[in-house]
């Protein structure tokens, strides 16, 4: 493995509490030291990383690349291409493949298909329920030792609150961390948008804030009821983040995280019936919006995802509550982190942090940091550098975004994992 | 907000899809144009050459016989070929067939698509992937627009009470499901109606109606006090199963239009109902049929409000721009 | 010299020979909106008709609809219910390209076959686009190719002429 030198570049490690211009020595995959040259280190490979920050790799909590089962939609090679090219190397995915990743079968093909496409840190998220249907347990023993991370209700409801009660429970006796999407079925009745002045204007059937904050609230209580540790996925409203505020306060083992456009779009941004808006769940008012940031910045919210979800055309081609849901989220990752340090709702330490820090923490992952001895993933961004997201720009298979033709600023320029590196952005 | 797609590059309209987004300016002059085709009714000859050579196709995903007909006479009023396609949705129907089914009807050289569909939004989807020269009218789009209805009911307003400034109307019913009340509330603000008022159950309003533009009721003799016009909306049967209401005999108890509750509004107030009615559910027949109801004046209004938008959607089509 | 009196003078005089000539038995004259409902009305006085005056709008007939689009001031036309087998007198104001007259000519024959048209105009000028001339004129004149020519009325009648901008 070779000896690799990153130079002049400006460190930012939050967890080291490093912020500085200096160079990183990596060897043999791992980091080998910050700042503080090593003994007799002739390196192999020099990146220049001058003018540019180097950091962490990303870790992504929420992501699906759609295989095994809907390549039509992407593949493993694309969507992995589109982690590097956004600073992720460690992604988190969710289970809701085809089939669902509820036995080990499953997630060694996980394995294998990763290999494959030459991206080894990719962490399945268990189903919590058979087939995610929400009635029957899933061996979650055997999946957590054929390599998944936790376990996980992607979207999809837990009907029962008795099984999700069981559910947590028998997580908690292996130790495995619950990746809960908080959403009342009932009351989230077929809805494609928040239910509020836009939904009511366009006719749209709308989803209320409290479909999230009922669930939130009951799972929050078997929190307490169980001992299970719950990570709670892509919050989109003010009163979740109260929820959980008051929950860590009271000392429950939680943390929560939020899908990235969540910071940035509302449903006032919605062009008339854009299928490139619809997303789940919805945007929601200004309102939200801000507290979502105060809760980022305050430490409420532990962390920032993608919510990865590329479509192929056809299912964004119709009437708006027609269309499938999410966002091919991967590559903006970084330049909308950025753009919230520029509004300065959150701090560029904070923002690193909650993209590699704290995800790592809350997978008890020993990773998201430039620590002597640990993997080298690494990301090394120019902040300044400005860009369109277009068909030259962009690797996922999937180009249903808002952000489609806008330009973006800042750009990864080389990332590696586990000290190779696995993207580089070319010089024209 | 995007532009509005509704008007060409010289603000003249070239889609028919939502009130929204209209000026006033633009909406008295299709009253305005409408009022010219009335007559055409007692006529003897009751076409006029303006859209001779012109195909315009009917589609309806949604059944809907009263509706379609009008559109159909309308097309045919103004010399045009018509087609009428009606199309069961299946359940698995996505954004494929519909495309497919535009493309395949565009193949054949067609001028106009008038829309009928259960979805909302399916009107403003078909409009933006159609080819550039087709004109796209929306004739009920899940529970967001039906702007026609809007302005045949605005049409029957003017002939009746004439200035907007100095009436208050009144909405009653389903507003929560009515694609009807979103477009009359949009065009009665856009004249310039002194008030609007929405008087329903809770249920059957949707989220922040008042950003509509609306005062809100849930008491029908209260919601009728100084109303000059009242719009009655269709209660569907299936709200009775979805826990939106016990029964129908609950909701013509409270908010169902009887002689009685009537004298509360003013007394040379008219009644209004996009039809088709539902006796003794939401209104009672002696009020239908009754001296204040406009009911019958509203359907025959339709046909020419339809033909006014049609020709204005397709005027300088010739124009290369 | 363009005089009203004159005008309308020299137009009676034609129609009442046309009327001989061709045999208009139980004529139906017709008049086209706006400046020919006013001739016409002043004819129909001067040659005694009973009957009251035909009104045509052509508005829905005219051949430039897609590039002017629709005039929402458009009253209907007013005409008796048989067309069919009569001999109409069709009068307008100025006789230009023809193109109204073709308008007028279709939506008359919508309504039915009628027997003969005569047409009656108070001023016939240079420009025509479409075969057809008028049958009956007050007077035949010549303008540059930037000039127009207008009635305006009903009281009183009055000749206008204007120049149009080159820049349009």
């Amino acid at each position: 493995m070779k000896k690799i030198l990153i130079k002049q570049g400006r460190i930012i490690d939050p967890a080291n509490n490093i912020d500085g211009v200096g160079p990183l020595f990596i060897a043999e995959g791992k980091i080998v030291s910050v700042i503080n040259e090593p003994d007799d280190f002739s390196p192999d490979e020099v990146i220049d990383a001058g003018n540019q920050i180097v950091c962490p790799g990303f870790i992504d909590l929420s992501c699906r690349l759609r295989e095994p089962g809907q390549s039509r939609k992407a593949t493993y090679k694309s969507e992995t291409r589109a982690a590097a090219s956004g600073g992720v190397t460690t992604l988190c995915l969710q289970p809701d493949t085809i089939p669902v990743i509820d036995t080990p079968a499953v997630a060694e093909l996980i394995r294998e298909l990763a290999d494959k496409a030459e991206y080894r840190q990719i962490y399945p998220i268990a189903a919590l329920t058979q087939k995610l249907e929400g009635t029957e347990l899933s061996s979650m023993l055997a999946l957590k030792q054929a390599g998944c991370i936790a376990v996980g209700n992607a979207s999809q409801p837990v009907w029962n609150l008795l099984v999700l009660r069981r559910a947590m429970e028998y997580a908690a006796s292996h130790d495995l961390l619950l990746m809960f999407r908080p959403n009342d079925y009932w009351l989230g009745n077929n809805g494609c948008a928040h239910e509020g002045t836009v939904a009511t204007r366009y006719g749209l059937p709308g989803i209320p804030a409290a479909a999230e904050t009922i669930a939130l609230a009951h799972c929050l209580e078997l929190v307490e009821l169980t001992g299970c540790r719950v990570h709670f996925g892509q919050l989109s409203c003010k009163r979740s983040v109260i929820k959980i505020q008051q929950a860590k306060q009271d000392g429950l083992n939680v943390s929560a995280d939020v899908a990235i456009h969540q910071l940035h779009l509302t449903e006032d941004d919605i062009a008339p019936f854009d299928s490139a808006f619809h997303v789940l769940p919805p945007l929601r008012t200004e309102a939200d919006k801000q507290y979502l940031r105060l809760g980022l910045a305050g430490g409420a919210i532990d962390s920032l995802c993608s919510d990865h979800q590329p479509h192929d055309m056809d299912a964004k081609l119709g009437a708006f509550p027609e269309t499938e849901p999410g966002i091919s989220s991967l590559e903006t990752l970084l330049p909308l982190m950025l753009k919230l340090v520029e509004e300065q709702a959150i701090t560029l330490m904070q923002g690193v942090a909650r993209l590699s820090t704290d995800p790592a923490r809350i997978l008890q992952l020993n990773s998201g940091a430039l620590t002597s001895g640990w993997t080298a993933d690494v990301c090394i961004f120019d902040p300044e550098l400005n860009w369109q997201v277009n068909a030259d720009n962009w690797q996922s298979s999937g180009i249903n975004t808002p952000f489609w033709g806008k330009m973006m600023k800042g750009r990864v320029t080389h990332t590696l994992q586990t000290g190779k590196t696995i993207f580089c952005l070319k010089k024209d | 907000m995007t532009d509005n797609m509704q008007l060409n590059s010289e603000g003249k309209l070239k889609h028919f899809l939502t009130i929204e987004g209209l000026s006033k300016g633009l909406l008295t002059e299709i009253l305005d144009t409408a009022e010219s085709f009335i007559g055409m009714s007692d006529q003897q000859v009751k076409k006029v050459p303006l859209l001779r050579g012109k195909t315009i196709v009917n589609l309806f995903f949604e059944n809907s016989t009263r509706t379609r007909t009008t559109f159909e006479l309308a097309a045919k009023r103004l010399s045009a070929d018509v087609l009428s396609i009606s199309i069961a949705t299946s359940s698995t129907a996505k954004g494929e067939s519909l495309l497919d089914t535009i493309r395949n009807l565009e193949a054949m050289f067609v001028d106009m698509f008038v829309v009928r569909h259960a979805i909302s939004g399916a009107a403003h989807f078909i409009a933006r992937h159609a080819a550039p020269h087709i004109s796209v009218i929306n004739a009920g789009d899940g529970q967001h627009a039906h702007p026609t209805q809007a302005m045949l009911d605005m049409f029957t307003i003017r002939q009746i009470k004439h200035d907007f400034s100095q009436l208050r109307v009144a909405i009653i019913g389903d507003i929560l499901h009515s694609r009807v009340a979103r477009s009359e509330i949009l065009a009665l603000n856009t004249l310039g109606a002194a008030e609007v008022r929405v008087i329903a159950p809770k249920t059957l309003l949707p989220a922040h109606v008042e950003s509509l533009g609306v005062s809100v009721s849930h008491n029908l003799t209260e919601g009728l006090k100084d109303i000059d016009v009242i719009i009655m909306l269709r209660l569907q049967k299936e709200r009775m199963t979805s826990a939106l209401l016990p029964s129908e005999s609950e909701y013509f108890k409270c908010f169902g239009l009887t002689e009685e509750k009537l004298t509360y509004a003013k007394p040379d107030a008219i009644v209004m109902h996009p039809g088709p009615i539902n006796r003794g559910v939401e209104i009672d027949s002696k009020v239908a049929d009754g001296p204040q109801s406009v009911i019958l004046k509203q359907v025959s209004n339709g046909i020419a409000i339809r033909m006014a938008i049609m020709a204005m959607a397709m005027q300088k089509q010739g124009l290369a721009l | 010299m363009l005089e009203i009196p004159q005008l309308l003078d020299n137009l009676e005089t034609s129609l009442k020979r046309a009327i001989a000539e061709r045999k208009l038995a139980n004529p139906l004259m017709i008049g086209i909106r706006t400046g020919g409902v006013w001739v016409a009305e002043q004819m129909h006085r001067r040659l005694a008709i009973i009957e009251p005056l035909g009104l045509l709008d052509i508005s829905f007939y005219r051949d430039d609809f897609s590039q002017i689009g629709v005039n929402p001031n458009v009253k209907p036309s007013q005409l008796p219910i048989n067309i069919e087998g009569r001999n109409i007198i069709l009068i307008d104001d100025v006789f230009y390209t023809g193109r109204t007259i073709r308008a007028a000519l279709n939506e008359i024959f919508d309504y039915g076959r009628p027997n003969q048209v005569v047409l009656g105009v108070l001023i016939e000028r240079n420009g025509k686009q479409i075969p057809l001339s008028p049958d009956c004129i007050g007077a035949s004149i010549t303008l540059d190719q930037d000039r127009r020519i207008k009635l305006t009325g009903p009281a009183p009648l009055a000749i206008d002429v204007q120049t149009i901008n080159a820049m349009v």
